[in-house]
């Protein structure tokens, strides 16, 4: 039994209520993050987070792990350092071990346009609180000795790439139990197995949820949905930015030598770290088709192994053992979208993409700090919905790990 | 297995070979000719089911198709 499910032994399930200050949509980290910093932080515990299956059962419990800071924008590297900060203490907050290892990020490129960028990169990392180096690839052999400097007889020669000493993994089933468990003790309601399938909204304003077990009306409802989140934001009038796209993953057997920092190359198409229980996992880019669908497929394989056995031929001995899928909200500019949607009662937390696990600490700080104060937080303003009508798009090519 | 798509004019071939393309389709409530552009130009309907797609054949016949398919399978 998990350390979770023993603290909901001595918790006792609620019932449901009807009426909340605060609904939040979806049970994953960023939705149980919001509710943990309302509670801790701002002292709001009349909050419910509704989950339709089990908590951290979508895209919190489908993601690589990846905490990083390395992004290619100035808003961003402060956002995400922000996250990289609270990650590192959430342990020490929560008294619970979220497996959290600094680990380091090497970056590699393959030539002179990869370079730039990676200058480019480590440059706007230093000047805006990021820890971020350029390296040579006599030191990126020195940091990862597996890498073949020389991957696929030149083709893929290793000019360089960026370190980012900060970078790290966590294990993300007890990063939302840690979350959960933490904002329950102090009072807030958790329900599993409750879907949301409507949005009251009499008027101009949504004044509370549907759900399977009744109606919850509540002060301000709040979007954390993963790849879902256009259907329910359409049920309040709101359109968004956003596309959903599945993205793929897989791990193989288990690795007997230790396998130190996570290496990604967008020039290959891939990244891979290795987990606790030392098995390879590797990841790649979106499917190319929106779908809501969460089917693997045998051609992902395919063009995630050729590069990485091509990068690190040591996994060339290794077996795949398990392959899942997510569906992803990307939004257009590949930056997250937090806060006002332009309905009264209603905001989101949304465009996480394939980045969302990295950004649950510190983007559920920034969404509590919005809900308990009703002003936006300087953090996160420059991700309102609006940007797009005001024609200033947060586009960071820095945000995914491969291309898109 | 991989999305394959029906060609009329190259049979079933992988989504590997197509160049998905968003067609706006702002709503109609939204009257403002701003309203308009900015649905246009970012906002998505993503929708959840069956729906009409627009998809390029890039690596084969090179030409626009009509499909229509399930976003949920």
């Amino acid at each position: 039994m998990n350390e979770f499910i023993e603290a909901q032994v001595a918790f006792g399930w609620e019932d449901l209520r009807s009426s909340y200050d605060v609904v939040i949509v979806g049970g994953g980290g960023h939705g149980l993050s919001t509710a943990y910093h309302l509670a801790t932080r701002h002292g709001m515990t009349n909050v419910a987070v509704l989950e339709r299956g089990y908590i951290g059962s979508g895209n919190s419990g489908r993601n690589t792990t990846i905490i990083r800071a390395n992004y290619g924008i100035p808003e961003a590297v402060r956002f995400y350092q922000r996250s990289v900060d609270l990650y590192s203490r959430l342990e020490e907050e929560t008294g619970r071990w979220i497996m959290h290892d600094r680990k380091g990020l090497l970056w590699l490129v393959h030539g002179t346009p990869g370079t730039r960028h990676e200058r480019a990169r480590s440059i706007v990392n230093q000047a805006f609180g990021a820890d971020t180096v350029y390296v040579t690839p006599e030191e990126v052999g020195r940091i990862c000795p597996e890498v073949d400097l020389n991957a696929g007889g030149g083709e893929y020669r290793v000019t360089g790439g960026t370190y980012s000493p900060h970078a790290a993994t966590a294990r993300h089933d007890r990063v939302v139990w840690a979350l959960a468990e933490g904002a329950m003790k102090l009072g807030v309601h958790v329900h599993q197995r409750t879907a949301v399938t409507g949005l009251l909204k009499p008027g101009d304003r949504v004044t509370g949820v549907l759900t399977d077990r009744g109606p919850v009306s509540a002060g301000v409802v709040v979007s954390a949905v993963g790849g879902h989140v256009s259907t329910l934001a359409a049920m309040a009038g709101v359109r968004l930015p956003i596309r959903t796209h599945p993205l793929q993953a897989f791990v193989t057997n288990h690795y007997a030598g230790s396998f130190r920092p996570i290496v990604a190359s967008a020039e290959m198409g891939f990244y891979v770290s290795q987990t606790p229980r030392g098995e390879m996992l590797l990841g790649a880019g979106i499917d190319s088709q929106p779908s809501y669908s969460y089917r693997s497929s045998y051609e992902f394989l395919s063009h995630c192994s050729l590069p990485a056995v091509t990068l690190l031929p040591f996994l060339r001995n290794l077996t795949i053992l398990r392959q899942w899928a997510g569906v992803c909200d990307m939004s257009v500019d590949l930056s997250p979208i937090m806060g006002y949607t332009g309905v009264d009662g209603f905001l989101v937390t949304t465009g996480w993409g394939t980045w969302g696990f990295k950004g649950i600490p510190a983007g559920g700080e920034q969404m509590a700090e919005l809900i308990a104060t009703d002003r936006t937080p300087e953090l996160i303003a420059p991700f309102s919905l609006n940007r797009f009508k005001e024609d200033r798009l947060m586009f960071d090519p820095g945000s995914t790990g491969t291309t898109h | 297995m991989a999305l394959r798509l029906h060609c009329p004019h190259c049979g079933v071939r992988p989504v590997d070979e197509w160049v998905y393309g968003e067609v706006p389709d702002p709503p109609d409530h939204l009257t403002g000719a701003d309203e308009r552009d900015v649905d246009r130009g970012f906002m998505m309907s993503n929708t959840e089911g069956a729906k009409q797609e627009r998809w390029f054949h890039a690596g084969g016949c090179g030409r626009w198709q009509a499909i229509e398919r399930d976003t949920t399978i």
